[in-house]
């Protein structure tokens, strides 16, 4: 089948897909949009978040064929002029490493600071408990999404 | 040599070379991580290729009677099928220390997961589906799964071609074939030392199957090349052990496998071992297509080795003064179908296993079991793990034996440079055990019911049971608990470890510019970023270049035992220095007329100069630099030379360096529901020398979150009476989210090793091992239990 969404702002298409194929697949391997990662292909780490008509969803538990007509929003749509806030902060806090599960956090980080733009420690904490990372132990990332906001907040 | 008369001036402050050793430079891949550009090795892709599949045995142990690939080969799409007879080489084994894993499985399985039968196919599903119609006859085995069976008389063995379990020909090294390894170690005369005891503790303990769950799956690409060889393209810890094992499979001379390191998420050991490498090359020689292959999360699970589960007995004498009189202690470790890293990891756990105490007499054995349970191999801590985790429970029963504070008591026995391991090894660096200890403990107590807010309701989310709103403070009892550990840094027991670097500075548009390129795998952990750290330093060079880690130059060893920083980074700064000498060389050549401080001070580089080292700057690099071929060179770096350990008594010099951590855990815990809140783990860690201070408090949180996983939560459970894994998967295999991990304070020493580089320490592993008994000691500290065995269960807290 083919399936036609916008990823990003652009409209994109996909042929010849398969019917079982999730939207992480897609993006991934027909899109050249390998920024959404595939940890687990269970719903179960947040690696592969993307916002699908600004919601978060884990791109590997939807199938291609839902998204048609709809916006996707992956990691690589973030930056706009150079990196977001939330990017630049995951860099400056040291919240990467692997970074495998930086894209997920990233999508999931930003939608939680756009509904809640100056969140507690134990905000963070939920906002962000679907997403798993191995390798920093939350620290780092806690420090991220706090600078974030800070900083989000000055901007404003 | 147009402007080289300028003048010398003094060097002011700011001009000496900013993002050297020491500073919490930034990542260099940071943004591209960021933004989603980064190519881990899933993420690779080539025009033309196809992808490749496993298929794994249902069994732990069965022969297989027959095998037929013709539904699946007959499957559009489907470009080959292979199995053990397709592999082309006479070599058909692979493995670190002992070649006994096969490529494809060779007439019978030992475990359940095991590779049996590969596909190529045009779409990953098409590949599964045709794997799907490969038809096995099976036959299945009677199982190994413990010490009990492997080592039953009649037992199946489960390795009958293993010769070298003979020392010296004659006289067994091993006493039963299904043992892998076996360390004793004797020391003085412990039998006499029991005498003195006031009183005698002794212990069983166990530790379950951790795995490494980094995040990013097993996965590359191979290309098949021209010349008949291959260019593997792959997320791996050492690119060239990788190739040493891969090549003879293939029937390839070295040479013609070319690896490339990809980006990489994650290995914690995990890596260590091949998992995709043979099969992607065997798919990519057989259909000459680039092929990709990917793991997804349950076949990640059987793709490497885990952490070794153990069981572990300890017996301790203690005076009533509270000085450890002697100790006894045998681990045994389930090293699972496969040698892997088996014997190294039973070298550790011996010679690690008295911890990081003065006991002087002592008798020791530690083995490690073939068995039909999963492969056991590399795990960040690598043996110290399991002998921590049971000998610092030992440690607060003997601190209650005699009525003293438990840190105290750790502090009356820690041993402090000089001290001698068991196997009579001097330990000839700093060992501030005491004062981590200290510094834990001093650092104040997070608050009493934290997660009560003013208007006395509960904020569920900090309580045990979190989110799922199980109690709101009832039933909530809090614990404290301590805990430290002593880690080798290094490859031990004699092995040649070393590490080479190359490193070029040439004028590039009239800019000084340094190349590093090793083959030093980049896990995540920040390797890179200090390579570029040194170099910074010591040509004083701004901008660095870290080429791509690949076989093209000499081996950089490993990316585990906490040693790349140490081998890597000390090959660098070597060829760094050599590097040095020949600029200094050819400025003298070139300009040593215009100064005399050429030929009679002392040089440095620094800010892109040549300053004496009264800070008079004699050139700029650029213009010595200006119109020359580029200085190159290329040198491996060794460590001090360790020994092996005597086979029946242990002795020997067997490790390099050592690194110490210590926690304190605040834990509470739902005693009606057996559940667990860690409140807060809080790590002191000796580190010598931290070049990148933001990243080693990042080494060390995360060494810490994967020893609280497993104290509360992560085990591979595998079925007794069929060998099956049961929760392979993110959904049963339960990896410590941002919820379940606690604030992690640390607190950094920099006692300088005079034997190692820049002084420092290798950091990665050492707060795995004491986070886990800290956290137990604080759960048994709040419930009055015993607590034996991690991880901790709910059944274990509540008695059901
Ligand atoms: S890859 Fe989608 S949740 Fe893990
Ligand atoms: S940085 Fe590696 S998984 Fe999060």
């Amino acid at each position: 089948m083919r399936v036609t969404f916008t990823v990003n702002g652009r409209e994109q298409q996909a042929d010849d897909v398969w019917e079982g194929e999730s939207l992480l697949y897609v993006l991934r391997e027909r899109m050249g949009l390998p920024g959404s990662k595939n940890a687990c292909e269970q719903g179960e780490c947040g690696s592969c978040t993307v916002r699908l008509d600004g919601v978060p969803v884990c791109a590997c538990l939807v199938a291609a064929g839902q998204a048609e007509g709809r916006e996707v929003v992956t990691v690589e749509g973030l930056a706009e002029d150079g990196l977001s806030a939330v990017q630049q902060a995951f860099v400056d806090a040291g919240a990467v490493q692997c970074g495998f599960c930086t894209p997920g956090l990233l999508v999931a980080a930003d939608d939680l600071l756009e509904h809640n733009p100056s969140p507690s420690d134990a905000d963070i904490r939920e906002g962000l408990s679907g997403n798993l990372c191995r390798c920093t132990g939350y620290e780092k990332i806690l420090d991220a999404v706090r600078l974030a906001a800070a900083r989000r907040g000055e901007g404003a | 040599m147009s402007d080289v008369t300028r003048i010398p001036t003094s060097l002011t402050q700011g001009s000496r070379t900013a993002g050297g050793i020491g500073e919490s430079k930034l990542r260099p891949d940071g943004t591209l991580k960021v933004t989603g550009e980064f190519a881990y090795s899933s993420d690779l892709w080539h025009e033309d290729m196809i992808w490749g599949h496993t298929l794994r045995s249902p069994y732990a142990h069965a022969e297989i009677v027959a095998i037929d690939t013709s539904a699946a080969l007959a499957q559009a799409g489907v470009y080959a099928v292979l199995t053990y007879d397709d592999l082309p080489a006479r070599q058909k084994n692979y493995g670190l220390e002992i070649a006994d894993t096969p490529a494809l499985a060779a007439g019978r399985v030992r475990h359940h997961g095991e590779p049996v039968a590969l596909v190529a196919a045009d779409h990953p599903e098409t590949a599964r589906r045709a794997a799907a119609k490969i038809r096995i006859e099976w036959r299945e085995l009677p199982l190994v799964t413990d010490e009990e069976s492997a080592l039953a008389p009649g037992a199946p063995v489960l390795h009958p071609d293993r010769t070298d379990d003979c020392a010296d020909g004659q006289r067994p090294h091993v006493p039963h074939p299904n043992i892998v390894h076996r360390q004793p170690i004797v020391r003085g005369d412990a039998a006499a030392a029991a005498l003195r005891a006031d009183h005698i503790i002794t212990g069983e303990y166990e530790f379950g199957m951790q795995d490494q769950a980094f995040l990013g799956p097993e996965s590359g690409l191979a290309v098949p090349a021209e010349d008949g060889g291959v260019d593997l393209y792959v997320a791996t810890q050492w690119l060239h052990a990788d190739r040493r094992q891969i090549a003879p499979v293939l029937g390839l001379p070295e040479e013609k496998v070319r690896m490339t390191l990809s980006g990489v998420g994650g290995a914690f050991g995990g890596r260590e071992d091949l998992s995709m490498q043979i099969h992607a090359c065997l798919l990519a020689l057989r259909t000459g297509k680039p092929v990709k292959m990917v793991y997804d999360r349950f076949e990640s699970f059987f793709g490497h080795v885990h952490r070794h589960p153990a069981r572990i007995r300890y017996e301790h004498g203690v005076t009533a003064e509270g000085r450890i009189t002697h100790a006894r202690c045998r681990i045994v470790l389930d090293g699972g179908a496969y040698a892997s890293s088996t014997p190294a990891v039973v070298g550790n756990a011996a010679s690690l296993s008295m911890g990081p105490y003065v006991v002087e007499d002592v008798e020791i054995e530690a083995v490690g079991l073939y068995t039909n349970n999963p492969p056991c191999g590399a795990m960040r801590g690598f043996g110290a793990v399991q002998a921590c985790f049971a000998y610092e429970a030992q440690m607060d029963r003997l601190a209650a034996a005699v009525g003293m504070d438990p840190v105290a008591f750790r502090q009356l026995n820690a041993m402090s440079e000089g001290s001698r391991l068991p196997t009579g090894q001097r330990v000839d660096s700093p060992a501030p055990v005491a004062e981590i200890l200290r510094r834990v403990q001093a650092r104040p107590l997070p608050p009493e019911r934290q997660w009560e807010s003013a208007g006395g309701t509960a904020d569920v989310r900090a309580l045990p049971g979190g989110l799922s709103n199980t109690t709101h403070g009832e039933g909530v009892v809090r614990g404290v608990g301590y805990a430290v550990g002593i880690k080798n840094v290094g490859f031990s027991e004699g092995f040649d470890d070393f590490s080479t670097a190359r490193v070029r500075l040439e004028a590039v548009g009239g800019e000084p510019v340094v190349t590093v390129h090793t083959a030093a795998a980049e896990v995540g952990q920040g390797g890179i970023t200090v390579q570029a750290q040194i170099a910074r330093t010591e040509l004083g060079v701004a901008r660095v270049v870290i080429a791509p880690a690949d076989t093209r130059v000499g081996s950089a060893g490993s990316t585990s035992a906490s040693r790349q920083t140490y081998m890597t980074g000390g090959a660098v700064r070597n060829a760094c220095a050599a590097v040095r000498e020949q600029v200094l060389a050819l400025g003298r050549r070139k300009l040593g007329t215009y100064h005399p401080a050429w030929t009679t001070a002392e040089l440095l580089l620094e800010g892109g100069k040549v300053v004496t080292d009264g800070g008079e700057v004699l050139a700029d690099l650029a213009d010595v630099l200006d119109g020359e071929p580029p200085v190159d060179v290329e040198l491996p770096f060794r460590h001090r030379p360790t020994e092996p350990f005597d086979i029946e008594t242990g002795q020997g010099f067997g490790h390099v360096q050592y690194s110490f951590a210590a926690h304190r855990a605040v834990v509470e815990v739902d005693t009606e529901l057996g559940l667990v809140k860690v409140v807060e783990l809080a790590c002191a860690q000796d580190v010598g020398k931290a070049l990148n201070p933001l990243s080693v408090v990042g080494q060390i949180q995360g060494g810490t979150t994967q020893g609280l996983g497993v104290a509360v939560m992560e085990e591979i459970v595998v079925d007794p009476a069929t060998g099956r894994v049961r929760n392979p998967s993110f959904t049963d295999y339960l990896i410590p989210t941002i919820l379940d991990t606690p604030a992690i304070p640390v607190d950094v020493l920099e006692l300088a090793d005079p034997h190692a580089p820049y002084g420092l320490r290798g950091v990665g592993e050492a707060s795995t091992l004491s986070a886990t008994p800290a956290v137990l000691a604080a759960i048994r500290q709040a419930t009055g239990l015993a607590l034996t065995k991690a991880p901790v269960r709910p059944e274990h807290l509540t008695g059901t």
